[in-house]
């Protein structure tokens, strides 16, 4: 339960960063808040040769909320979030659902780009970086590109970040003040890894039908995913509890559960076709918590 | 590497290697026991120190990482002459047995009673589920930490 033996860097620049991360060719990890990367080092899951502290990095931390949405910096941890002033008005799900991310002390620590990178499909960040359509800029030797989250979750603890790349910020679209949204996850024990989560939202129209639906779960399989076939059966539908259920039951039939220790595939997934309906149960009263 | 920090109010200077957590730093280097480790991957929060006033898990930091910062441990939070608001309130609810998880409850106890001196019964337990305690039962903790209050709230919310 000790880590291998490794070199620490604590660089001033994004630039510098990425000149260790090349020089070590691929066996560098790029440590923050280090909530996920510790345990994995103490396991010796991981034994790279160095760790890039980005505590000296400037500009990391910060959050922006503007009329073209809000930027979350990679160093931003849950209780800056948590504290912000604005954000719980700005993006209400997102602040929902990382009240759900680990304990007290952790949240202290933990970062939004540490719990990209590591990418656990239990996690809440991933999941919600789906459903809200967000983009994540990356900096790697040739500058910055955007990815989009659809295409940065490749399979569990992968993404599609090369071992040149730095995450530096996540980028979520902005968010109608009226939109109805909900969020539930279930975890034996608070703070724990949910067993299952979903996160719905979408907006109405004037005759009363949803539309722009959003449903993503986390929890299940590889990586965090949309439930695309329900979002396109409920599409521009005056949203009902019965036919909530019978879409979402329906299309969970489809996707594999895995069976473990913890819970059967059964029960896993009548867990989170609960959680999907908490979710949506809570969307139909949400205006502008 | 070489590493300066405030660790309860003395300046330390130390050479440690990179890969040394900081609770192992804070036990073998400098001595102070009173922090203890459970289960080294961020899950039973006995190991929990005050970094900068913020309750942190030391066995997920590394001590490089708290170059420059002042760190507060469980020998920090009171002086030999005297116990503690907590440490009192802790044993007048019979709030410990064996002792293990204590100085984890306490140093996390003390950050949120410092920073949120009239939180609930229910942010208490939302902030206590970071923390085992395979002895006692949460009740008498949870308790000895409301009773604390008081204390905090006299200090005006520092």
């Amino acid at each position: 339960m000790k880590s291998t033996e490794f070199d620490y860097a604590v660089p001033h620049s994004l630039e510098e960063a990425i000149k260790i991360l090349q020089n070590y060719a691929g066996n560098a990890k790029i440590i923050s808040g280090g909530q996920s990367l510790m345990p994995m080092l103490n396991y010796r899951l991981l034994s790279p040769d160095i760790l890039v502290d980005l505590q000296a990095i400037s500009g990391l931390n910060e959050i922006t909320v503007s009329q073209s949405g809000t930027t979350l910096g990679s160093r931003v941890r849950w209780v800056d979030i948590e504290k912000h002033s604005s954000l719980h008005l700005a993006q209400p799900l997102l602040c929902s659902a990382i009240s759900h991310v680990a304990h007290y002390q952790i949240r202290n620590r933990g970062t939004v780009g540490g719990s990209l990178a590591h990418a656990d499909p239990a996690a809440e960040m991933p999941g919600l970086a789906m459903v809200l359509d967000a983009t994540i800029d990356v900096m790697g030797p040739e500058g910055i590109r955007t990815v989009q989250a659809k295409d940065f979750f490749l399979s569990q603890l992968s993404t599609s970040i090369s071992p040149y790349e730095i995450i530096v910020t996540v980028n979520l679209p902005f968010w109608l003040n009226d939109r109805k949204w909900g969020f539930s996850e279930f975890s034996r024990r608070k703070g724990d890894y949910a067993m299952a989560g979903a996160a719905v939202w979408f907006d109405v129209n004037s005759h009363g039908e949803a539309f722009n639906i959003h449903i993503g779960l986390i929890g299940l399989g590889e990586k965090p995913i949309r439930l695309s076939q329900a979002e396109g059966k409920l599409e521009n539908k005056s949203l009902s509890q019965p036919l909530i259920e019978d879409v979402v039951i329906d299309c969970l039939a489809n996707i594999s559960f895995q069976s473990d220790m913890n819970a059967n595939e059964n029960y896993r997934r009548s867990l989170m076709s609960e959680m999907i309906l908490n979710a949506f149960s809570q969307a139909s009263f949400t205006v502008n918590k | 590497m070489h590493l300066k920090i405030n660790i309860n109010s003395q300046f330390i200077e130390a050479d440690v290697a990179p890969r040394l957590n900081l609770a192992d730093f804070i036990r073998h280097e400098l001595g102070f026991t009173g922090t203890h480790v459970g289960c080294e991957h961020g899950v039973c929060g006995a190991c929990t120190v005050l970094v900068n006033g913020e309750a942190v898990r030391s066995c997920l930091m590394l001590a490089i990482q708290a170059n420059g910062q002042k760190i507060i441990t469980i020998e920090g939070l009171s002086n030999d002459e005297q116990l503690s608001a907590l440490q009192m309130s802790f044993r007048k609810h019979n709030a410990l047995q064996c002792g293990f998880c204590t100085p984890g409850f306490i140093t996390t106890a003390h950050a949120l009673l410092t920073n949120e001196p009239n939180c609930d019964e229910n942010r208490i337990r939302d902030v206590l589920s970071g923390n085992l305690c395979r002895c006692t039962g949460y009740v008498p903790i949870v308790q000895a930490i409301l009773d604390a209050r008081i204390h905090y709230q006299n200090l005006g919310g520092e």
